[in-house]
């Protein structure tokens, strides 16, 4: 299921990851390590929502 | 200055600030301008304010045009203070009970700079108001171009973009219009204000060019809250924000350094020497503490390599120099090939701790750098021009 970041509006597509955080493709985002953030503004894991 | 009818019954009527010289640490030795748009039509609309100690100014010019009391909507693109911190004061002209448009991130936010009781009307993307008099406006929204409030707003029928932050320049001149500048020095202004300020978000802009080109706008002016309006051809501020949105880079190095007895300066020059003979176009050696960090951005957006060079003082890297990297990592430049260089007394911490700063920015680092203790001889210089050299002769994509 994709995610939205609620303060920039970023999703998280399991399906592409985030390359740059060093998430590989196809990890859930329940799967996503607690310290990860938004790539685009920093928000934390706990401003995300089912997109 | 007066106000100024941009197109029929629109009005520019901002203020310049000529005197700003640093702008919450962004260098402007051209002062700024903080635009405000009065249309009068059936429904009369104030697009943005100005920096709170500009208010009256803004009052002022909107008299010029109209009693404030007649203006019936306002709108707020973006809640940062150099454009929302004249609305307390704006609002108890026009009326404290006038719907003041704005995102939804933008209603959060304001609520969060000013304690008012404002009719706020949250807007989403595309949605569209009539003003009368033929005319249409519709919201776009920018959310982190540059914070998560950002929006556009867009006079259909004119073809009128009002671009909130995106498009602007620090640079207050009698001025209004793009014909009436220097073209060079024009985009060197905005390219300046898209370094430092919107960089970081360039995949987001890469996203809302794409965006904005298949709605098919027509935009027959961008009207930026900063700076100069681009009336003559949008298309050139458009073209170059889709160049630097991409990261292009160019045949250039940058080579920022600081140094405590000229040694690690020699060793800035030699490598200097090396990447001129590689056949790198455009080479920038800029020592950190005569630069601000804001034009060393500049450079650095558009380069393909970038050199740092750093004393160890204390076991740390230098000071000054880690000003510029916390900063340029902020920004999240791109593409970029970086090595490390610097004079050491007995330690020489630095380099190792400049790699693992340049690494941690994602630049790719082909080599471990060059330490050298206490004052560089000949032979350590050649060392120094040859990497050089080869960081220049990689940029080019050519063999080492």
């Amino acid at each position: 299921m994709k995610y939205v970041c609620e303060l920039c509006g970023w999703e998280y597509d399991p399906a592409e990851g985030d390359s740059e955080g060093g998430i590989a493709p196809g990890t859930a985002f329940a799967d996503l390590p607690d310290d990860w953030t938004c790539p685009v503004c920093g928000a934390e894991k706990d401003q995300f929502s089912p997109a | 200055m007066r106000p100024v009818e941009i197109a029929p019954n629109v009005f520019e009527v901002g203020v310049r600030d000529w005197n700003i010289r640093d702008f919450h640490g962004y260098s402007t030795p051209a002062g700024t301008t903080y635009n405000a748009f009065l249309i009068r039509g059936e429904t009369n609309v104030l697009i943005d304010t100005v920096k709170a100690e500009f208010t009256e100014e803004l009052l002022s010019n909107i008299r010029a045009v109209m009693d404030p009391k007649d203006i019936d909507i306002v709108v707020s693109n973006h809640t940062e203070m150099d454009h929302s911190g004249g609305l307390p004061r704006i609002m108890a002209a026009v009326g404290q009970d006038k719907p003041l448009y704005c995102s939804k991130m933008g209603a959060k936010n304001l609520a969060r700079h000013f304690r008012e009781n404002w009719n706020l009307k949250e807007v989403s993307s595309s949605e569209e108001i009539s003003i009368g008099s033929g005319r249409t406006l519709m919201f776009i929204e920018t959310r982190m171009l540059h914070w998560p409030d950002s929006m556009f707003t867009y006079l259909k029928e004119d073809g009128i973009l009002f671009s909130s932050d995106a498009f602007g320049q620090h640079y207050a001149g009698s001025e209004i219009f793009d014909d009436q500048m220097d073209m060079s020095e024009l985009l060197f202004h905005a390219k300046k204000y898209y370094a430092n300020i919107l960089l970081p978000f360039s995949a987001l802009i890469a996203k809302l060019l794409k965006a904005v080109g298949e709605m098919g706008l027509k935009l027959n002016m961008v009207c930026p809250d900063h700076g100069i309006i681009w009336r003559k051809d949008p298309g050139v501020i458009l073209d170059a924000y889709d160049r630097w949105s991409r990261q292009e880079t160019q045949n250039k190095a940058v080579v920022i350094y600081d140094t405590m007895w000229h040694s690690t300066e020699m060793m800035a020059d030699a490598i200097v020497g090396g990447l001129v003979e590689a056949g790198v176009e455009q080479v920038r050696p800029i020592s950190v503490r005569r630069s601000h960090r804001s034009d060393i951005m500049t450079e650095i957006m558009d380069a393909k390599v970038v050199m740092v060079g750093s004393p160890t003082l204390n076991n740390q890297i230098f000071p000054a120099l880690m000003d510029v990297l916390t900063y340029m990592k902020g920004l999240k430049p791109q593409g970029k090939i970086a090595a490390a260089f610097g004079s050491y007394g007995w330690s020489g911490e630095a380099v190792k701790l400049l790699n693992a700063e340049l690494s941690a920015m994602g630049f790719e680092l082909p080599e471990e750098g060059i330490r050298i203790q206490y004052v560089p001889e000949r032979d350590q210089l050649t060392l120094c021009h040859g990497l050089g050299l080869r960081m220049g002769l990689r940029a080019q994509g050519r063999e080492v």
